[in-house]
């Protein structure tokens, strides 16, 4: 199995997208760590680096997509929350087309501790008007939603990995993603599994070893938060009955609540929600902290089965 | 209702004269601009007067004699950008997009209405001629520094014209954009600090005092000068001194009395965010005669 960090994709995706001159980048010193240094070295004309100052760096992007450019703008996902206001005003309201990239998301990215752990950024930036927030799952869907980015004219926020993940998506498969379209890895009957991020390989998992004891699952990586893919989870709820979501991110707000809100407006079903239990993570290795919080492969499998029995 | 964004809105009368106005155009233009402000004010029962007051004089300045836009075009891309970060100041931003043809005499009423093309902070999704969103302090020299940067990566001599508050400098941001405008070296951008001396609550001195404020810009390596921001030749002076620095951005802080050329709106924190009654409008009205 390849491993390899959603960050990559985004890195990968970047120098991909350069040969279109409108492309710019921007940092706030972190383009070792969000992979942006890929496009930097490549093109340091176009790489506008701005210091440790993420607020001044989101409004500068706005300021060079108002005149003609593309800028994606990347740091890790928690400082992009230091300067939420400055997205809320600055970017979203206006529906200015900056891309976002917080990079090192989520529990996952470990022995940094909680400071570093953002499991609210989905949640936050959801509920801004205008915006698509992704939370892609691999290296080569990573790669393509954000080469995709490039021709969407609305604001966006991408969440990537710190750490590696399996390789789920091969290229082929990664070029027929379409933002805002959930993928359907898996087709089971009995229940339906959503994920997203780096929970996707996980719920993988889970519906192999759930298959092995007689039970159906659909995987679906909903790597695009919002808009959500609310046609395929209507009909995953004719189909299948009931859902568990994935994510790494506190069950409040996140993939969780968006489902639950579609759910609970149009075709209600029962709803395990797998994440952050409302409370804030630690130091550890990323593995090692899904299983502590009860976001692992048998957490997953455990919510299926309950749910199945509150159909 | 939709936002008119795009929409030219065209006023006959008031079509930008060729050539350079005189100092005494400018300042008939600047009285013209006053009495809508306070009239703005009034109508709307609410807004910002004082800051719109002291602001005035420098925006008649700036776009009589500098500024390269077109109400025929409003988002020419090649247009200089006017950034006003402290958008609550908007009414000065409607009189002087009036002048400029850019604005209807009716459009004004239409200030802090709903639906209505003079949102109550500048705001680039509802009126022609406005570039930056604003409201919130401190994001609009960060703007205005992507603006230029992107001018430079054009070869493009479109120029980045920002105002700030002075009691907006207390925002971390705008130092973080000071930082960053030096380093890159960016001479397309050019700021107006309005130093009017009041905040929302009371004097700038009471609330966080700010010392030397052009001590601050030039330790950011900026270059600084400083005017008066209600005599309109030094004004004129100091655009003309901007337009000489080409190797990094370039600051004038401006001394101007917040509610400037309205008495008892003058140097009155009060008047930092209120409405003249009907009665103060009378006498508003006979000293901008």
């Amino acid at each position: 199995m390849t491993l390899v960090a959603s960050r990559d994709g985004y890195g990968s995706a970047l120098v991909k997208l350069a040969s279109d001159p409108e492309i710019i980048v921007v940092e706030a010193d972190l383009g070792k760590s969000t992979k942006s240094q890929n496009f930097r070295k490549l093109h340091p004309e176009r790489t506008i680096s701005l210091g440790i100052a993420e607020q001044n760096m989101m409004l500068v992007s706005a300021g060079l997509a108002t005149s003609g450019y593309k800028p994606f703008a990347s740091t890790f996902a928690i400082f992009t929350e230091r300067a939420f206001e400055q997205v809320r005003n600055g970017i979203a309201r206006p529906n200015i087309p900056v891309h976002i990239c917080g990079s090192h998301g989520g529990i996952h990215t470990g022995t940094d501790g909680s400071s570093a752990q953002s499991i609210e950024d989905l949640a936050i930036y959801r509920s801004l008007p205008n915006m698509v927030v992704m939370h892609p799952s691999d290296f080569n869907s990573t790669e393509q939603l954000t080469i995709q980015l490039a021709k969407t004219n609305s604001p966006s926020y991408t969440r990537t990995a710190r750490n590696k993940t399996p390789v789920i998506y091969d290229e082929d498969a990664a070029s027929k993603l379409q933002i805002g379209k959930g993928a359907i890895l898996v087709q089971g009957g009995d229940v339906a599994i959503i994920a997203c991020g780096v929970m996707v390989s996980k719920a993988l998992e889970a519906a192999e070893l759930l298959s092995e004891n007689g039970i159906s699952a659909t995987v679906v990586d909903m790597h695009t938060i919002k808009p959500l893919d609310r046609n395929l989870i209507s009909s995953l709820s004719e189909q299948c009955g009931c859902f568990v979501t994935a994510e790494d991110h506190s069950v409040i707000g996140g993939l969780g609540g968006a489902v639950a809100e579609h759910l609970v407006e149009n075709c209600p079903a029962p709803l395990e929600r797998v994440g952050v239990s409302d409370h804030f993570g630690q130091s550890g290795d990323g593995d090692e902290l899904l299983e502590e919080f009860s976001m692992g492969m048998s957490h997953i499998v455990a919510a299926a089965q309950r749910v199945i029995n509150r159909k | 209702m939709q936002p008119r964004w795009g929409t030219t809105v065209m006023s006959s009368e008031n079509e930008s004269k060729e050539g350079i106005s005189s100092i005494g155009e400018l300042l008939e233009t600047a009285k013209k601009c006053r009495r809508n402000i306070v009239e703005m004010v009034h109508r709307a029962n609410a807004g910002h007067p004082g800051g719109s007051l002291s602001a005035i004089d420098i925006l008649v300045a700036l776009y009589k004699t500098r500024m390269n836009v077109d109400p025929y075009n409003p988002d020419d891309p090649e247009r200089d950008r006017f950034i006003m970060s402290k958008g609550h100041a908007s009414p000065a931003v409607y009189a002087i997009l009036h002048e400029m043809g850019f604005l209807t005499a009716e459009d004004l009423t239409t200030y802090r209405v709903m639906g209505g093309v003079c949102q109550g902070h500048v705001d680039m999704k509802w009126t022609p001629g406005v570039d930056f969103s604003a409201g919130s302090l401190g994001m609009g020299l960060s703007f205005g520094l992507g603006t230029a940067l992107a001018a430079t990566l054009d070869g493009s001599p479109r120029t980045s014209y920002v105002m700030l508050g002075d009691g907006e400098l207390q925002e971390g941001q705008v130092w973080e954009a000071a930082m960053a405008a030096v380093h890159h070296e960016v001479g397309n951008l050019k700021v107006f600090v309005d130093r009017n001396r009041i905040q929302n609550d009371d004097f700038c001195e009471n609330q966080m005092r700010m010392f030397d404020v052009a001590a601050k810009w030039t330790g950011f390596g900026w270059a600084v000068h400083e005017c008066d921001g209600h005599d309109m030749n030094a004004i004129v002076e100091s655009i003309e001194w901007m337009d000489s620095i080409t190797d990094r951005p370039a600051v004038v802080v401006a001394h101007t009395i917040k509610g400037k050329g309205v008495s008892f709106m003058e140097d009155n924190p009060s008047f930092h965010g209120a409405a003249p009654n009907d009665e103060q409008l009378l006498i508003a009205m006979e000293e901008l005669e």
